[in-house]
């Protein structure tokens, strides 16, 4: 066996709080990387992933710092090096493709001056030369029109084209080692095929070495060949792609395998049509920014019906109009055509018009919990708010309310004093949820709720809303661009595309032959866990991105 | 000492720098609180055949150009120069940041005619605006600390506004205006629990820039009257003596300059999650 070109013996990296206290987050790493192979860092936010890839380069986040171990790249330990020998390493020993491609590359320089920066920087090539094989990784990264596309800005390429050209600036001074970090956790899975193609096919040409930090368990297991999983900074398990995927050992990549594909859940006895009564119903909505002549639209024409106590599934890649429909239907964005029906009762355009009635019945949950719950304002606040708006509760009366909604989204009762930063991820989004709960809605908007959470914690909060619906009686229009857990938790799934409901189907006919072209090209960019899935696919899958 | 303590707990790091501005603060706070028990000669008595007397024992800071005690009308004047500064500062705060967090919230046809009209506002310089109001309304305490209200109420303003806007594109805002909540609500509860950290730290910096003000006015004879005098008036007074190296004119100087230096370094090291402009 050849000598490792990474090793990392034993990392300890702390963090250091406001209050000066100073705790571990890396503890006792230890990862070895042969050369031509390409190791996948797995976990989940706050695992640590990102802390070691930039340890590797040897820069440490602000307020973060080496305590002890070793990372040795190419047999020079990066943690010990002084800036200088590192900077002198970084771009031609170890270079680093960032997540968000958007802010990796400065909006007013040409893509090209940027690209070969780190030639001109090492003095490794001269500028003609450089050019030259910037064109050259541009052709073997797939991109369209590679003599020009460089002398273009950074705006005027799409999200994936821009992906791909952070990550010819990250190999153009031929480093041994890469490191992607969710390279393509930001785009959207029909154009996360054709990067992550265009990495492997780069990857196995020049025959780099790689580290690739992700979330994703089906991304991994198409790109590298050795997995470690991650948790709290310690490692959980280490092994080939093979044995991680078919063969897990440890509870947590167990948990994360299961997550990873949610069963679907069991629904009540199909009630007959003809009883549905259909509790939130939109018709022809026509909704957009801008006025008069420069009104831009973003949802056009969407009719839909939703029964009682059901969900229906919006899906749809960013920009589709998926989350302009639920402003829409909120009221917060007025439609400019069409309406907005609750329980057989046209609702106004406008949110300021509704009734209060009629807005407690519709209620919405964000995306975003962080933003999503006033941080000056504690919990039992931010749930008693809508209890005293809608409910006219106060004192002790509200006091029990409060505990009893927290208990339903399975939060401790003491939360009630807690203020949401002290709350991680998916308990904020607990108490997101548990604050539309508080209004006693008929429906409610779930605009991609679980998103922005890990996999395993994203599954927890799905069987929960699935628990509550059916004690509660609730139904969901469920907005989320993850096609699996459309199809996992929904019992009717539209799909729209550029503003319009392109398809819409019940779960089990997603892979019927009679689905738009465009459901099929979404089913089929799905990453599977199959390694050889991404090989398998036909390169027509690959837009013009 | 237990003021870190409290700030230690919160998870606050307070530096000795920061300490030290605290500290200078809060004595010129109790000076100005304390000076009808602190002086040792009415201001009007002239207790000193010399005029421009170095410090003694017969006068800790020297004598003035009329032979008065310096340390008494220090600290006297500390009273005038602090309250009216405070009394401007809280005129100004309460007025621009209300208003500042209604436009903001509101937004929309309010919004755009307050702020163009507050624009075209500041365009006009302070200190002229100060002369136009002092020489019209003439030169008494409430018309100073009106005068100093509005001059500097519409950079609370607009401070305040800017933050509003920023919190209220917040989902938290959006959800509560989901939910049909009016806009009282809507800025005690949402927004300016949010915001009242940074406006705080605006307010201090404006209470700076008033004291610097009203100094500007006194020295130019307009501020506080003969024989009562601020710091500013006792600079003035005493320019004369200048030329002598007198403990006269460079005593009330080292007390604006101690004061408001105190009060700016204080908030810039204040801790970045009071400072910060941005809501977590």
């Amino acid at each position: 066996m050849t000598a490792p070109l990474v090793q990392i013996d034993d990392l300890h990296i702390a963090a250091e709080t406001d209050s000066g206290r100073s705790f571990g987050i890396i503890n006792g790493v230890s990862i070895t990387v042969a050369p031509g192979e390409i190791e996948a860092l797995i976990g989940e936010s706050g695992s640590g992933k990102t802390t070691i890839a930039l340890g590797l380069l040897g820069h440490f986040r602000t307020g973060c710092h080496f305590v002890s171990g070793r990372m040795v790249v190419n047999g020079k330990d990066m943690a010990r090096l002084s800036e200088a020998e590192r900077a002198a390493l970084r771009g031609r020993s170890v270079s680093y493709v960032a997540q968000s491609a958007a802010a990796a590359f400065n909006p007013s320089l040409r893509i090209i001056d940027q690209v070969i920066e780190i030639a001109l920087i090492h003095h490794t090539l001269d500028r003609a030369a450089a050019r030259a094989r910037a064109v050259e990784l541009f052709r073997d990264l797939g991109l369209p029109s590679p003599e020009t596309i460089g002398d273009r800005y950074p705006h005027q390429v799409s999200g994936g084209q821009l992906q791909r050209l952070a990550a010819a600036m990250a190999v153009i001074g031929d480093p041994m080692l890469v490191i992607f970090d969710e390279p393509t956790t930001a785009l959207d899975v029909t154009t996360q095929i054709g990067v992550l193609r265009a990495f492997k096919r780069l990857m196995r040409d020049k025959g780099m070495t790689g580290i690739y930090v992700s979330h994703d368990l089906a991304v991994v297991a198409q790109i590298a060949d050795r997995i470690t999983v991650l948790k709290n900074g310690e490692v959980q398990e280490q092994g080939t792609t093979a044995e991680i995927l078919t063969n897990a050992q440890h509870p947590y990549t167990r948990d994360l395998l299961a997550a990873f594909a949610p069963r679907p859940r069991a629904r009540p006895a199909a009630v007959a049509p003809q009883e549905q009564t259909i509790v939130l119903e939109g018709r022809n909505i026509l909704s957009g920014y801008g006025k008069g002549k420069g009104f831009i639209p973003a949802v056009r024409d969407v009719s839909f019906r939703l029964p009682r106590g059901a969900s229906l599934g919006v899906i749809g890649e960013s920009g589709c109009g998926k989350s302009t429909l639920a402003r829409t239907l909120a009221g917060l964005l007025p439609a400019s055509d069409g309406q907005v029906i609750l329980s057989g009762a046209p609702l106004p355009a406008e949110a300021r018009a509704r009734s209060k009635e009629e807005l407690r019945r519709l209620q919405i949950v964000f995306q975003l919990a962080d933003t999503a719950l006033n941080p000056a304002t504690q919990i039992g606040d931010i749930l008693g708010r809508p209890l005293t708006f809608f409910h006219g509760m106060r004192g002790r009366k509200r006091a029990d309310r409060v505990a009893e909604l927290l208990d339903m989204v399975r939060l401790p009762r003491d939360f009630a004093q807690r203020y949401p930063t002290e709350l991680s991820g998916g308990q904020k989004q607990r108490v997101n949820f548990a604050r539309a709960l508080a209004a006693e809605p008929e429906v409610i908007l779930c605009d991609e709720i679980t998103s922005a959470l890990d996999t395993v914690v994203a599954a927890a909060v799905l069987d929960l809303l699935a628990e509550l619906q059916r004690e509660l009686g609730l139904s969901y229009l469920f907005i989320s661009h993850d096609i699996s857990t459309v199809r996992a938790f929904c019992d009717e799934v539209m799909v729209m595309y550029a503003g319009e409901a392109v398809d819409r189907f019940a779960p089990a006919q997603m892979d019927a032959p009679e689905r738009h072209p465009y459901t099929r090209l979404l089913v089929s960019s799905l990453p599977q866990l199959d390694p050889g899935w991404l090989d398998s696919l036909p390169e027509v899958l690959e837009r013009g991105v | 000492m237990t003021a870190l303590a409290f700030f230690h707990r919160r998870g606050w790091i307070v530096s000795p720098l920061t300490a030290a501005c605290f500290a200078v603060i809060l004595f010129w706070g109790t000076v100005a609180l304390l000076a009808p028990w602190l002086i040792r000669y009415p201001i009007g008595e002239i207790v000193d055949y010399d005029y421009f007397s170095p410090v003694s024992s017969l006068n800790w800071l020297g004598s003035d150009y009329m032979g008065r005690d310096m340390y008494s009308r220090i600290l006297m004047g500390a009273r005038l120069t602090i309250g009216i500064s405070l009394a401007g500062t809280v005129l100004a705060g309460v007025v621009g940041v209300a208003f500042g967090m209604i436009a903001g919230t509101i937004g929309g046809l309010f919004d755009q005619v307050l702020s163009r009209c507050i624009d075209a506002f500041v365009g006009i310089p302070n200190l002229l605006l100060a002369l136009v109001i002092v020489a019209a309304g003439g030169s008494s305490i409430p018309v100073l600390i009106l005068s100093v209200a509005v001059i500097f109420a519409p950079s609370c303003y607009r401070f305040s506004r800017s933050m509003a806007v920023n919190v209220g594109a917040m989902d938290f805002v959006v959800a509560a205006r989901a939910r049909g909540e009016g806009i009282v609500y809507l800025i005690r509860s949402e927004v300016l629990p949010n915001i009242i950290g940074p406006v705080l730290a605006d307010m201090g910096l404006t209470f700076v820039k008033i004291v610097l003000l009203l100094s500007g006015l006194s020295f130019l004879g307009l501020g506080v009257q003969p024989p009562a005098a601020d710091w500013g008036g006792l600079v003035r007074e005493n320019m004369i003596g200048l030329s002598y190296g007198a403990a006269a004119v460079v005593f009330p100087c080292i007390a604006i300059a101690s004061l408001t230096l105190a009060i700016n370094m204080l908030i810039d090291n204040l801790p970045r999650r009071i400072r910060d402009r941005s809501p977590q």
